[in-house]
């Protein structure tokens, strides 16, 4: 082995990489964008799409109520909702988005108060419309105004105090630091999306330094200088390990920018909805650092894969059909790991992939369960070491180098 | 100095079986002289020159170029041959220069002596024009060229060359044939494969005829002629080829 002649290989597939348009998409250019229109993009176009339903004024229509004239008063007096009025067709109407909803109010509603026995309204909706679901909560929101005045006035009228009704109050306090709370949240998703774009960072490369190069021609070519095989996987090997962790890299990057952003954004609202204040993403540089000393076994795991898989390819389309399939592979227990109630357990830690992404959970939230990292590094270096072991002996094979 | 001994290749196929691509082929070439490989599609041709450059390890047998053999010292080996051939290109992305550059690196050569030689080679074959210009780029012409610039670099002392006007037009096939004489004059060994009779005619001081895989006639060609009685190249290889052609081995 010659680390001059793996420098000279690393060196020129670098080059070609840099003015290889589709290695700079997948690697530099998706990494960039995909958080910003992911998170900021769609997080700011949710938000407005949600406040601007949630400031429409919707129109409703009453179905029966005749004999509930209270009811029906303090419906119409609800400057939130707009009553239009009924026609025989507001199924449909509600399905075409002409009204946003029906309230169903019963015969004899105000009667049967009276006489304390329940009734109940329905509110019709269309299941799954935005406006239409925010317009059945504004009309239920309005009801239970009304039913919390009927409640008063039954309690005035037996002079019980309204504190009956609340004998004691529940609150639940945070007391977990800010980065532990964000990366509850968000540990499972940075594991995932660094898992996932490590080895889409180097799908590219992988494929064309192996199934490219046959199908270019240059693979005889180089083959006939004097480095030897080992030298020359080597340093493609190397290139693609780079291309992984330079996507993986500007992927916490590009997150990092993304939440920084959306909070800038106010997308998570802190003074309007309390509950988002666990939120925020508070991200130590250790947690993230320790991230990245956890991926590079898997990257040079995926890197060695790749080559391997590539390199028994053809063509450059041959391998993108055997490359694909690799996906799932990677994204299934990678997404095994984001599932509430999934934590990392000895056994757990020798599955690869699910291992690091388990474990990229907890590093975000600062655990650092030290027997398990020991673990996790030294499988997952041990499938590395196979992968690229695999990938040396393929670049020995001539029915692979010379399929046809 | 090439010297094959039983060189033999041996592929298997899922349909055919095993198949002896190259069987038991053995030769010698000396230095200045230009050794011609004759066979139809499918012959063995390129599978014994591949065994000779390296890229195919021999099933059976060995061969001994500039003292080295091709099993044991294989590196050794590529470091003194130049290959060419219609399947050797180049890398797309990288430029002319950058092209001989990387093989000149691969073969030990840096600094200021790469920069020499390189100089003095693009001057020599007339490639100043487009040094800079990425290999896509390139027409066929400058694509040869390139080519050759690509195995001169390190000075080789045996040049292969495989089918190296295949599929070329008359004036870039010219200027490999040309390359190829001057490669004899310069006191190389120099082999090349075709199926092109007149290439053989033009340049070959030695003829060897191979058919499925077996070494079947070798010598000058006047010896050839007065071997076969025949005057033309065609058929002598005709005679020679027609008793053991097999039309699936040329698909």
């Amino acid at each position: 082995m010659s680390l001059q002649n793996i420098g000279i290989v690393y060196r020129k597939e670098l080059t070609e990489a840099l003015r290889d348009r589709r290695t700079l998409i997948s690697t530099l250019l998706v990494p960039l964008l995909l958080f910003p229109l992911l998170s900021v993009g769609f997080g700011a176009l949710a938000v407005t799409l949600v406040k601007k339903a949630e400031e429409e004024t919707p129109k409703v229509m009453l179905l029966g109520g005749a004999d509930s004239p209270q009811v029906l008063e303090a419906l119409l007096a609800d400057k939130k909702i707009e009553v239009v009025p009924t026609t025989p067709d507001w199924k449909d109407k509600i399905v075409n988005k002409e009204i946003r909803a029906a309230i169903a109010i019963p015969d004899g509603l105000e009667a049967s108060l009276a006489q304390q026995n329940p009734q109940t309204i329905e509110i019709y909706k269309y299941e799954g419309e935005l406006k239409s679901s925010i317009s059945a909560d504004t009309v239920e929101r309005s009801l239970k105004t009304y039913r919390d005045k009927v409640i008063e006035a039954r309690l005035d009228a037996n002079h019980v105090p309204s504190s009956i009704l609340t004998p004691f109050r529940i609150k639940q306090d945070n007391v977990a630091p800010p980065e532990k709370v964000g990366g509850a949240a968000f540990g499972g998703i940075i594991g995932y999306m660094v898992i996932l774009l490590c080895l889409t960072g180097g799908m590219y490369p992988a494929m064309d330094l192996t199934a490219g190069e046959k199908e270019r021609g240059t693979m005889e070519t180089i083959l006939s200088s004097p480095i030897s095989r080992l030298d020359l996987v080597l340093g493609k090997f190397f290139l693609v390990l780079n291309a992984c962790l330079v996507t993986a890299a500007l992927s916490v990057l590009s997150m990092g920018v993304s939440f920084w952003g959306m909070q800038q954004l106010k997308a998570f609202d802190v003074t309007k909805n309390p509950d988002a204040a666990g939120m925020q993403l508070h991200i130590g540089f250790t947690a993230v650092l320790s991230v990245f000393l956890m991926a590079l076994p898997l990257a040079v795991l995926f890197s060695a894969g790749l080559i391997t898989i590539s390199l028994f390819a053809k063509s450059y389309k041959e391998a993108q059909s055997y490359v694909s399939p690799l996906m799932i592979l990677v994204i299934v227990p990678a997404v095994a790991a984001m599932l509430p109630g999934v934590e990392l357990t000895a056994k757990l830690a020798l599955i690869p992939i699910l291992n690091v992404s388990l474990l990229c959970k907890e590093l975000v939230t600062g655990t650092y369960h030290w027997n398990l990292i020991a673990l996790i590094f030294l499988s997952t270096c041990v499938y590395a070491a196979a992968s690229l072991f695999l990938a040396v002996k393929m670049f020995q094979r001539e029915d692979v180098l010379f399929r046809s | 100095m090439i010297e094959t001994r039983g060189l033999t290749k041996l592929f298997k196929d899922k349909k055919r079986g095993e198949i002896r691509a190259v069987d038991g082929v053995s030769f010698t070439c000396a230095p200045g002289q230009i050794y011609g490989l004759l066979g139809a599609n499918g012959a063995g041709k390129t599978t014994t020159l591949r065994m000779l450059a390296t890229i195919l390890e021999p099933s059976d047998g060995t061969a001994i170029v500039c003292g080295h053999d091709v099993v044991e010292a294989p590196e050794k080996v590529r470091a003194n041959v130049g290959f060419l051939s219609t399947a050797t290109a180049l890398y797309p992305r990288l430029t002319s220069q950058e092209m001989v550059e990387y093989f000149g690196r691969l073969n030990g050569i840096a600094g200021a002596e790469l920069k020499k030689r390189i100089d003095e080679i693009f001057t020599r074959l007339d490639m100043n024009s487009f040094r800079d210009r990425r290999c896509d780029k390139l027409s066929t012409g400058m694509k040869q060229k390139t080519s050759i610039a690509r195995t001169l670099i390190h000075d080789p002392q045996v040049m292969i060359f495989d089918e190296p006007t295949l599929g070329l037009d008359i004036m870039t096939a010219r200027t490999i044939l040309e390359f190829i004489h001057e490669c004899r004059q310069r006191g190389k060994t120099v082999i090349f494969s075709t199926h092109v009779m007149s290439e053989v005619e033009k340049l070959c001081d030695v003829i060897g005829i191979i058919q499925s895989g077996k070494l079947l006639a070798e010598g000058s060609l006047a010896a050839l002629r007065e071997q076969y009685k025949e005057q033309d190249l065609e058929e002598i290889f005709v005679k020679v080829v027609a008793p053991h052609y097999k039309p699936e081995e040329a698909a």
